[in-house]
């Protein structure tokens, strides 16, 4: 079905035109609009695609144009189109009337506009700030704004972040963070709890923020390709790749066939480690540490198997714009094979551990439900949405070289923690199936690998990819040098945080470690 | 529980004397882990009690202590342990290049620990800030904030390094 059909009536019913309609490579959909009609065509849009806000955000082109600019993404799945609302927001006293009342999942991007660009989201009815603390972060201080300079901020701040309150007999609160027991990414978590039952979970995040958007501005691509696996240490591949396939998109780089089938490899091998890594960590939150070390076997085998193919244990440095630095040798191959059927003889090991014990299954069984109207409503994306019902994985959605491969979507429809698990045993088996389709693709594929010469070009592109939690975004503008003059990264915590604060009501204090584990959502890929 | 026996019978030990390509890399954490063992005995009595602050990694460090204590490298059985409180804890592992949210956190995780303690940095980023040293909102690397005794290089370090690390620190 054509777009345009829908596209057409949401367009004329405001006055506009289908010449305010702009395709850019063959993907995405470009809508310019004027203040007034923004939000009117946004609400169209989400109710039309069915998609969630995927991105939201606003960039400075005050020095070329004199104006902000701030575009709203939708995925429209149906189409295998990103659909992109764009309009100008004048720099005096800049606002926009807000899209939050009735779309939730753009609430967390429009308060992220207002304290990196300082851009009033009117309506609003959440003012606090996310990253910038009010504690060390003055008011008034827009990082994000061109010619932002850090020496010109005096004070630094002095105000007290303000928690929801619930009030009642018997009700108390337990602050939890920012530095957990763990090993792991600080955040802090503010429950409300009467007896046993969670009633009420904040989570307070941004502790981990570096600045990063900031930090890929004015960078050359080559360097920013490092940056970008420096965004979420657990998607290190999923970022990197991510990134350049924006950046291949506006220089109109072709990706050799082989070499995007190596990519899809190891983008695989990272879904595989990480979710072995999860599922051991459910059993551990669970108290069943026999098959967390088990799990945590599995995943150090794909780790160093990692080693062996690229070099690093995380795929450091292997991907590049214009495809991979380097093929893999024919002993190279036949050790993946070997290892893989290893590594799932042990898999299936731990899964039928997993399923036999009967005090673990009723652990995570109906054990931090997440429905599929709130998973809906909140916009949740990726693994968490899959096992709460929603049909959306970008590798069947725009599927790209994915076409070529055969494999199912996973989905449960429980949303419960064992619907997680689910999915991530069935992702991680589906996993190695890709692998090996890869692997007899790779035989017939043409060996094309040279050293990659990019002619850089300007412009703008949105790139994504399916990590192992769910969709990466990368929105990057480059100038005419071939600089980059901004880039938006979205990780797919971004939108899913809050669905985990919506999951664990009802549920038991001692539970919420087992619920979190089982979206695993990344610190760092959220506070950027 | 019969999976559970089944499993542990035929897995057997994992930690390391394992045959072929991996046995080089098995006979050298044995010899680091048994020199570290005998160090901390001699400087801390019984055992080395660390506890990880996050200020801002990207997780990757996380990661790879966490595979420290995995049955492979298995860093408890050289007295070793990651402890969930600072009370707790003889040393202090900081990973990130300290962002201005965390500054606040990692002093007081600091000031909660018992004399006598050190400061061990892990990963680029803790030292100096790493790649993100420019940043508007980094502290640019934990010893701008406390005295670090100990740095592990590395994006990210991996287990062998940090257990050697932690070696050539206590001579």
């Amino acid at each position: 079905m054509n777009y345009k059909y829908i596209l057409k009536d949401l367009l004329e019913s405001r006055g506009m035109q289908m010449e305010d309609l702009k395709e850019l490579y063959d993907d995405e959909v470009h809508i310019k609009t004027e203040p007034e009609n923004f939000k009117g065509l946004c609400l169209g849009l989400h109710k039309e695609l069915g998609s969630g806000v995927m991105m939201l955000f606003a960039a400075d082109e005050r020095s070329t144009r004199g104006v902000f600019v701030i575009r709203c993404v939708f995925l429209g799945a149906k189409y295998k189109r990103w659909f992109i609302v764009n309009m100008d927001v004048s720099p005096e006293n800049p606002r926009f009337s807000s899209l939050a009342k009735d779309i939730f999942s753009a609430s967390l991007f429009e308060r992220e506009m207002k304290e990196m660009y300082g851009i009033e989201p009117i309506g609003n009815p959440d003012p606090r700030r996310l990253n910038l603390h009010d504690e060390v972060w003055p008011e008034g201080a827009y990082p994000l704004r061109k010619g932002f300079d850090i020496s010109k901020i005096g004070s630094t701040g002095s105000k007290e972040y303000k928690f929801k309150k619930i009030e009642g007999v018997g009700v108390f609160e337990i602050p939890v963070g920012p530095v957990h027991a763990g090993i792991i990414g600080p955040g802090h978590f503010r429950f409300s709890s009467a007896g046993e039952p969670i009633i009420n979970m904040e989570a307070r995040l941004g502790f981990t923020h570096r600045g990063v958007e900031k930090e890929f501005e004015g960078k050359s691509v080559l360097e920013a390709v490092k940056l970008a696996e420096c965004v979420s240490g657990d998607s290190i591949f999923g970022h990197s790749l991510a990134f350049s396939a924006a950046i291949e998109k506006i220089c109109g780089v072709t990706v050799p066939e082989d070499e995007q089938y190596l990519r899809v490899m190891i983008l695989e091998i990272e879904r595989m480690y990480n979710h072995a890594s999860d599922i051991g960590g459910m059993a551990l939150d669970a108290g069943f540490s026999f098959p967390s070390m088990y799990a945590s076997i599995i995943k150090e085998n794909i780790l160093e198997l990692n080693k062996v193919l690229t070099g690093t244990r995380y795929n450091k440095g292997f991907n590049t714009i214009g495809g991979v630095t380097g093929l893999l040798s024919g002993d190279k191959i036949s050790h993946l094979s070997g290892s893989l059927e290893k590594i799932l003889k042990d898999f299936k090991e731990l899964k039928d551990m997993l399923y036999s014990s009967v005090s673990f299954m009723d652990r995570v069984d109906t054990t931090g439900i997440l429905k599929k109207k709130t998973a809906e409503d909140l916009g949740a994306v990726g693994l968490a949405a899959r096992a709460s019902g929603i049909s959306m994985d970008l590798r069947k959605d725009l599927p790209g070289i994915y076409d070529k491969i055969i494999f199912n979507m996973a989905r449960q429809a429980a949303g419960d923690v064992l619907a997680r698990l689910n999915v991530r045993i069935e992702e991680f088996e589906t996993s190695a199936g890709i692998i090996k389709q890869v692997l007899e693709k790779l035989d017939s594929a043409p060996k094309q690998h040279q050293p990659k010469s990019i002619n850089m070009a300007g412009g703008s592109a949105l790139g994504y990819v399916e990590g192992w939690r769910g969709p990466i975004l990368y929105w990057v503008r480059l100038d005419t040098r071939g600089i980059i003059d901004r880039c938006k990264i979205v990780d797919p915590s971004f939108h899913n945080w809050t669905a985990l604060t919506f999951a664990v009501l009802g549920n038991i204090m001692p539970d919420f470690p087992l619920c979190n584990k089982s979206f695993d959502l990344s610190y760092s890929g959220n506070d950027l | 529980m019969i999976n559970i026996l089944k499993n542990r019978l035929f897995k057997g030990i994992v930690t390391r004397p394992i045959t072929g390509k991996e046995a080089s890399l098995c006979k050298s954490v044995e010899t680091i882990g048994e020199e570290l063992k005998a160090e901390i005995y001699k400087k801390f009595g019984r055992s080395l009690h660390i506890r990880e602050v996050d200020t801002g990694s990207c997780g990757g460090c996380e990661s790879e202590i966490i595979a420290t204590t995995n049955p492979i490298y298995d860093i408890q059985r050289f007295g070793i342990d990651f402890v969930a409180s600072p009370r707790h804890a003889d040393a202090l592992l900081v990973t990130g290049p300290v962002s201005k949210n965390m500054k606040l956190a990692l002093k007081k995780t600091y000031d909660a620990m018992p004399e006598p303690k050190f400061v061990i940095t892990l990963g680029d980023c803790a030292a100096g800030g790493g790649i993100f040293k420019d940043s508007y909102y980094v502290e640019g690397g934990v010893e701008k904030v406390l005295p670090v005794s100990l740095h592990i290089p590395g994006c990210p370090p991996t287990p062998t390094d940090i257990i050697k690390g932690i070696l050539a620190f206590l001579r």
